[in-house]
């Protein structure tokens, strides 16, 4: 695994899958997210780091418009997704999130049956032709997301009763069911053991052959493992965005390497 | 745990202790003191709450027996004949039967049968008569019949009349009372479960008085309540708290909802009076118009009840289905209106249960008229449940006095019975996120 990031990271630059310019962010007066502009690469990972607090998730968030739905949320700026403004009225914000999914930073799944949870997306798509099309989608989904083999026995008991850990992947599980073309991660790791966050890193390194992928993580260790870009973020503003070896082993900004050598945060 | 904030090596400052055991003691004796204010205030409450249930059992409980005489009659042909059914003379015959039960009458003195015919209830002759019509070979047989008694007799039997009272105070004379006991010593008399009170309509005879008039009404007004203020209420809340902006005019708007939901009932029943009977001339008295105007009433309940149980829906379900790439119409259908659903339906319930007992609107729309058939369509006038208990309060025969108490016994039963399945279906469906 390692060595396949390594060789990712020489091969150099992708196509430009989602650009942001001068992103505004504000809850009521409160000033989230301040003139930040990315690029973020097709078919590789970006990470998002930074200290909590700092308008990682509410910038993720606007990548999917889904700050949309929150009462008093205002966003300033431009976002093109494959060169279209995304905040363009003509745009519909529900074919917008069908293309570019999410995984929450509080695992959220469906009072529904664990079945259901992962099938609901291609259902209203319509990406299943029939039952057992449907049931393949939703086991390689479960399979993609590690937790198939806990919970084949049970895919009609409630998503909720599963632990928090389980709960995270099934909402992994749930979110690349749709085959979106972009997936934003919000923490996905945050409540999993070891073993389970390797296997959640190597489904972000296998997708990232067709999907673009956003992480944000607040485990520097993991963001050097699995992206090939990092974002660091601080006080709403964009501080620093390259390479990820460049952001790790030589940070131009000194509030990156404060951070990164674990002096703020 | 008691010394947080010292240094890890430092020993525990004294005195932290002997201050928490101080507040400790403190803050159990206001814990003590609370739950017995609790205590009293719940153990007031069904203090009041038995002494109402009490006070109404001890004074309804008669009215769900009532007296009965069982006669032997000879239908006479020279009284009824067939030709001229439905009309005969059934009165004289059941008087002629029952003065034959009693020693020492003359029968051929008319006063004397008169008298003895009072025993009867006055719908006993109507029973007889359908029995006849229904089956006109009985005409010069003798078949037996069991029949209601009239009030004064229901009462003797009951214990109601003291019989140490002057003759002249009372409402039955010495010889009345005697008849009674000489029916009474041959067996005739009887005391059985009065199937009446449910399968009558009212009547000017305590008797024969009975709640199917009021339930049919009160069940096609709750009917036509229900079925215009659920869908419309809960359509309203969805948009309200779903679809609507939020701006001035949504906030303008659920102001309003909650000034309705506390407006006087009687506001309502002047207002239906004047629009559904003045301007789009409804019937008077039909339960239709109680439920249009119950539904008025009703509908900020749910709109209330609805929102409230949709905005109880956390947010992460919505923002789950919104990531998938659900549509708004999708989220609120798929999604919030299940889950908020056992919530919508406790309060629709609720709702429902004050609309049964609600009395003033529908005095106001006539719905307290004297009716003595049960309405077959909810066009037809109706008395209610409510307003049958406040004609009854209303009448002078103390017949109506244990009626009345019975017939609050039965309203009471079905707000129980109501506000009980709310609970079911709260406790049963609760959700725990
Ligand atoms: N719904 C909201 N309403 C108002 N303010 C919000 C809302 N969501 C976030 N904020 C504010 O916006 C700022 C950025 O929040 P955000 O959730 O983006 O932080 P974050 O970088 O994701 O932090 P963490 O790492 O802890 O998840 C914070 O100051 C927060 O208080
Ligand atoms: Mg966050």
């Amino acid at each position: 695994m390692n060595d396949m990031t390594k060789f990712d990271r020489f091969v150099g630059l992708n196509e430009t899958k989602i650009s942001a310019q001068g992103v505004n962010v504000f809850y009521g007066d409160t000033h989230a997210v301040k003139d930040v502009s990315v690029e973020i690469a097709e078919r590789a990972v970006t990470a998002f780091i930074g200290p909590s607090g700092c308008g990682k998730s509410t910038f993720l968030r606007c990548l999917n418009r889904m700050n949309d739905t929150i009462d008093g949320a205002r966003v300033e700026g431009q976002i093109h997704l494959d060169g279209e403004d995304i905040y363009d009225p003509k745009v519909d914000p529900v074919q917008l999130r069908a293309k570019v999914g999410m995984v929450f930073q509080k695992p959220n799944p469906f009072p529904k049956s664990i079945y259901d949870n992962v099938a609901y997306g291609p259902r209203i798509h319509g990406l299943a032709r029939n039952k057992a099309d449907l049931d393949e989608i939703v086991e390689k989904s479960l399979r993609r997301a590690a937790i198939w083999d806990e919970v084949k026995d049970r895919l009609d008991a409630p998503g909720t009763g599963l632990s928090g850990g389980q709960q995270q992947r099934l909402c992994i599980a749930r979110a690349v069911a749709t085959e979106p073309e972009v997936l934003l991660m919000d923490e996905p790791c945050s409540a999993l053991d070891p073993i389970a966050t390797a296997q959640v890193e190597e489904l972000i390194d296998e997708l990232k052959r067709n999907v673009s992928v956003v992480i944000v993580t607040h485990s520097m260790q993991q963001a050097a493992r699995v992206s090939q870009k990092t974002a660091f973020f601080h006080l709403g503003t964009l501080v620093e965005y390259g390479d990820t070896g460049q952001i790790f082993t030589n940070p131009k900004d000194p509030r990156t390497e404060a951070y990164i050598t674990g002096r703020i945060g | 745990m008691t010394d947080t904030s010292s240094a890890p090596n430092t020993p525990p400052r004294h005195g932290t202790g002997a201050a928490v055991q101080a507040s400790l003691a403190r803050r159990r004796r206001k814990q003590i003191a609370l739950q017995a204010c609790g205590i009293g205030a719940i153990s007031i409450a069904f203090l009041m709450l038995f002494i109402l249930v009490a006070s109404l059992v001890s004074s309804g409980y008669q009215a769900f027996t009532q007296t009965h005489v069982t006669l032997d009659v000879f239908v006479d042909p020279e009284e009824v004949r067939e030709e001229r059914l439905p009309r005969g003379g059934f009165d004289d015959v059941l008087a002629a039967s029952l003065a034959r039960m009693l020693p020492d009458v003359d029968t051929s003195d008319r006063a004397t049968l008169r008298q003895v015919e009072r025993i009867l209830s006055n719908g006993a002759q109507f029973a007889l008569r359908d029995m006849v019509v229904a089956d006109p070979s009985l005409i010069g047989q003798t078949i037996e019949i069991t029949v209601p008694v009239s009030d004064p007799y229901d009462q003797l039997n009951k214990g109601l009349i003291d019989r140490e009272t002057p003759e002249e105070n009372r409402r039955l004379k010495d010889e009345e009372i005697a008849y009674f006991d000489a029916l009474k010593e041959s067996g005739a008399i009887s005391k059985p479960f009065n199937f009446g009170l449910f399968t009558n309509a009212d009547s000017r005879f305590p008797e024969l008085a009975g709640l199917k008039g009021a339930l049919v009404g009160s069940f096609w007004a709750l009917l036509t309540c229900f079925v215009i203020s659920f869908p419309l209420g809960i359509g309203a809340a969805i948009y309200l708290e779903e679809f609507a902006p939020k701006n001035r005019v949504s906030d303008f708007i659920e102001v309003n909802i909650n000034n309705l939901a506390a407006v006087p009932s009687v506001v309502f029943g002047l207002l239906a009076l004047s629009v559904f009977i003045g301007w789009f001339g409804l019937p008077r008295s039909a339960p239709f118009v109680g439920g249009l105007t119950l539904a008025l009433m009703t509908m900020p309940t749910i709109i209330i009840a609805t929102r409230a149980a949709l905005k109880s829906v956390p947010p992460s379900i919505r923002e789950a289905a919104l990531g998938l790439g659900a549509s708004r119409q999708q989220v609120v259908f798929q999604h919030v209106l299940p889950l908020a659903m056992p919530g919508i339906l406790t309060g629709t319930i609720i709702g429902l249960a004050q609309a049964l007992g609600e009395t003033a609107p529908l005095l106001l729309i006539g719905m307290n008229a004297f009716i003595t058939s049960a309405a077959s369509s909810p066009f037809d006038s109706a008395t209610a449940l409510p307003t049958q208990i406040f004609i009854w309060a209303d009448s002078p025969e103390r017949g109506f006095v244990s009626r009345t108490s019975a017939a609050i016994l039965v309203l009471l039963g079905f707000l129980v019975t109501m506000n009980a399945i709310a609970i079911f279906l709260r406790q049963r469906f609760e959700r725990k996120w």
